[in-house]
């Protein structure tokens, strides 16, 4: 009984939970495809309803963008806890010797990653169908969607977790999750449209602000309540 | 959040469960349960289904908390040990806890990092050769027969040599040579001084390796026997006999 152990540290903990979950989806590919398509056809869909002529209604595109983030987000959270429920793997998870929120900080990298993974797809889909000039002013938007994204995963992740022995969880987690980041649907609508307006730098700023915001208080409340609310 | 490794210098030679409860709802699933046992002793949890034998794993894998009462691991309860604790327990839960998409070398290795084993290599390599999987380390796991995902989730739960090794039906789907290398495995694993704990229904192949036998009955500690022949009868006499025969 005398092994050389040295418990891994936060960082390395969460590399190792993100990596495994990388590893898993590349194997399979089972999640990002499915999350791409779900996303891709919701853009589509929005694309034959808002754009006449070749021209789209004014001011959509940000929605229709967010919209798709926040469900192809919510069905990539559903699958990966899924996959973690049918192999009971999240207790092993659980009976590690690791820090839980470590654990939590491991799975929402891996979501956000995979998100980010589709938003390279969706979000110049969605500016060339609906003819919107993200793509001009790159680094307000990718703060845009790495805060707002980093936001809806951290919520979901912990949810998701949360629900993952519940019967009704594909039920409940939009349930849950939808009401609680609305402040990030409304700073990343608001934010991504203001980045089509010639003066609107500062009112990007502002929501970019929000966001961050947001993500600080809920990833800390995340971390804070993950170990107890994992421990039934 | 310290991103350097903490020393897992932590452990015990004795467990000490006293009167622990557990509810779920208004249902009792365990009711003052109490029992202690010393490093190096191989503990048998008996009882019909829906006894508590897999709350009170649950428990002492600090997967649960008590409802009431506390189980101490040497001197500290969970919540005083923290994460620590669980660098000294090993569980092989009924669930099987490996991912089908990673090889058997990748499942190894990944819980033998999570679980801090430094330089897992030849630990990996080892436990492959003692679940007699080394020609088959690089498959998916996926593609294993259960008899062999349960020897691989044996070594799984033993690959950072915890002090209490908690086993949840481990003879489901073993052949009878598995079934007779677990069984020298469990030995082994208690004359190297750990505490094993095991749930199971197959009472004659358990007796001749368990030191002390824990009935349980509708979430009680119903009846202590002691290990050797003829514990199928006695467990039978004990859940028959009413109040059983723990005072």
């Amino acid at each position: 009984m005398s092994a050389e152990i040295a418990r891994p540290g936060f960082l390395r903990t969460a590399w190792l939970v993100t990596r495994k979950d990388l590893t898993v989806e590349l194997r399979s590919r089972e999640i990002v495809y499915t999350t791409l398509f779900f996303a891709v056809s919701c853009v589509l869909v929005f694309a034959f309803g808002f754009v006449k002529d070749g021209r789209p209604v004014d001011d959509v595109s940000a929605a229709i963008l967010w919209i798709a983030i926040a469900f192809s987000g919510t069905l990539a959270l559903g699958r990966t806890f899924e996959r973690e429920r049918a192999s009971e793997t999240l207790q092993a998870l659980m009976l590690a010797p690791a820090d839980r929120p470590a654990i939590y900080a491991g799975k929402l990298l891996g979501i956000v990653l995979l998100l980010g993974a589709v938003e390279l797809v969706v979000v110049p889909l969605v500016a060339l169908l609906f003819q919107a000039p993200y793509l001009a002013r790159p680094l307000p938007l990718v703060a845009l969607l790495v805060t707002g994204t980093l936001g809806f995963a951290a919520v979901g992740t912990l949810f998701a977790a949360m629900l993952v022995r519940a019967r009704s969880r594909d039920v409940l987690l939009p349930v849950l999750l939808y009401p609680i980041t609305i402040p990030v649907i409304i700073a990343g609508v608001r934010g991504t449209a203001a980045l089509a307006q010639p003066d609107g730098a500062a009112i990007v700023r502002a929501w970019i602000s929000m966001l961050v915001f947001f993500d600080v208080v809920f990833v800390t409340l995340a971390l804070w309540t993950f170990e107890a609310v994992m421990t039934e | 959040m310290p991103a350097a490794s903490a020393s897992a210098s932590f452990d015990f030679d004795h467990l000490v469960v006293r009167d622990v409860s557990r509810h779920f709802g208004r249902r009792r699933a365990l009711a003052r349960v109490s029992f202690d046992c010393g490093a190096g002793r191989l503990l048998a949890l008996l009882g019909p289904n829906g006894a508590g034998k897999s709350t009170l794993l649950s428990i002492l894998a600090t997967l649960s908390a008590p409802s009431s009462g506390e189980v101490r691991y040497g001197a500290v309860t969970a919540r005083e040990a923290g994460s620590a604790v669980r660098a000294r327990i090993g569980v092989l839960g009924h669930d099987l806890y490996l991912y089908p998409e990673l090889t058997a070398r990748e499942n190894l290795r990944f819980f033998g990092q999570l679980a801090g084993v430094r330089d897992p290599e030849p630990r990996v390599s080892a436990a492959l050769a003692r679940a007699g999987l080394t020609e088959r380390g690089d498959d998916l796991v996926g593609r294993f027969s259960r008899g062999m995902r349960q020897r691989l989730a044996l070594e799984r739960a033993l690959l950072h040599e915890p002090r209490l090794v908690l086993l949840d039906e481990p003879f489901t789907g073993l052949d009878d040579g598995s079934t007779r290398a677990l069984l020298d495995r469990l030995d082994g694993l208690r004359r190297e001084g750990a505490i094993v704990v095991v749930t199971t229904h197959d009472l004659d192949v358990i007796e001749p390796v368990i030191d002390e036998a824990l009935v349980l009955r509708e979430g009680r500690l119903w009846a202590v026997e002691a290990g050797g022949p003829g514990l199928r009868a006695r467990y039978r006499a004990a859940l028959s006999r009413e109040g059983g025969n723990v005072g």
